[in-house]
């Protein structure tokens, strides 16, 4: 799926990246802790989160992450906005939930990272 | 560095800039850039002061990361998965899993681990660049 097609699908509204949503994805990860970002997530993979914190776009910057998907209305604050615009990173809002996130890219073919931990 | 969330992650960030151009493979480069930002975000959490150092060669990558400060009393439990004395303001932060030391250790081709309690921890890894280009 493009950046595109999922702004669409998840009603979300674009904070930074207008220029880059012609980017596909395939992957996603979701987690509100950073470290099993560090763990887990693949390079070019979509990072879903509930933090708003500059440190996930560090971690989404240090991993090659494409986009942040901020759930549940969460808005990135003053750093963070500024810091993913440094490093390039595009940011989506939406004001749905982390769970139906998630279930609405499943549906549209978009597949976890990893399945489990401990498989890659 | 230590105490100081601001900027935390902004030496990883360097540090991959840096790497970026001398011309890396990705692979290498994330995961040095990992392996920094663990111990970056570790010395700003439990540390007063401390220092990143890379050392780049030909087929590897150096990073040591150097802090004064409460040190780890037991390294055997701090590098166990889950194991986190990490405050509320650090798991704001969405850090305080317990996963960094193990994450560092499985990302590092090479991991090394020193703490005095009192004075500080000594963390040294090495990525090498050869090995990373072959299994990638
Ligand atoms: N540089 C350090 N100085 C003193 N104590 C440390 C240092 N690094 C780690 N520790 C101790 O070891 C524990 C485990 O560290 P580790 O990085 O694995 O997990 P964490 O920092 O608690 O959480 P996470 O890294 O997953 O966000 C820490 O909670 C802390 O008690
Ligand atoms: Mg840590």
């Amino acid at each position: 799926m493009t950046l595109h097609e999922i702004r669409k699908l998840l009603d979300a509204e674009v904070l930074i990246g207008e220029d880059q949503l012609g980017m596909e994805v395939n992957t996603a990860f979701v987690a509100d802790l950073m470290s099993d970002v560090l763990a887990f997530a693949t390079a070019g993979s979509l990072l879903i989160t509930g933090l708003t914190n500059p440190q996930v776009v560090r971690t989404a910057d240090v991993l090659d992450i494409a986009a942040i998907i901020m759930g549940r209305g969460k808005r990135p604050s003053q750093e963070t906005f500024q810091l993913a615009e440094e490093v390039n990173i595009p940011i989506l809002t939406t004001k749905y939930i982390l769970f139906e996130i998630a279930g609405r890219l499943y549906a549209r073919g978009i597949r976890g990272c990893i399945e489990k931990v401990g498989s890659k | 560095m230590g105490g100081n969330f601001d900027n935390a992650g902004e030496v990883s960030s360097n540090i991959k800039t840096v790497l970026k151009q001398i011309g890396l493979p990705k692979d290498v480069i994330r995961k040095a850039a990992l392996v920094a930002y663990e111990s970056e975000i570790n010395i700003v959490s439990y540390a007063r002061k401390g220092m990143i150092r890379l050392r780049v060669v030909p087929d590897s990558i150096m990073i040591e990361a150097i802090d004064e400060g409460q040190g780890i009393p037991d390294i055997e439990q701090a590098m166990q998965p889950g194991f986190s004395t990490a405050n509320q303001k650090i798991r704001e932060m969405g850090f305080g899993a317990g996963m960094g030391l193990c994450n560092i250790k499985s990302f590092s081709d090479v991991f090394h681990i020193s703490s005095e309690v009192g004075k500080g921890t000594h963390l040294r890894m090495i990525i090498r660049a050869s090995s990373a280009v072959l299994n990638s």
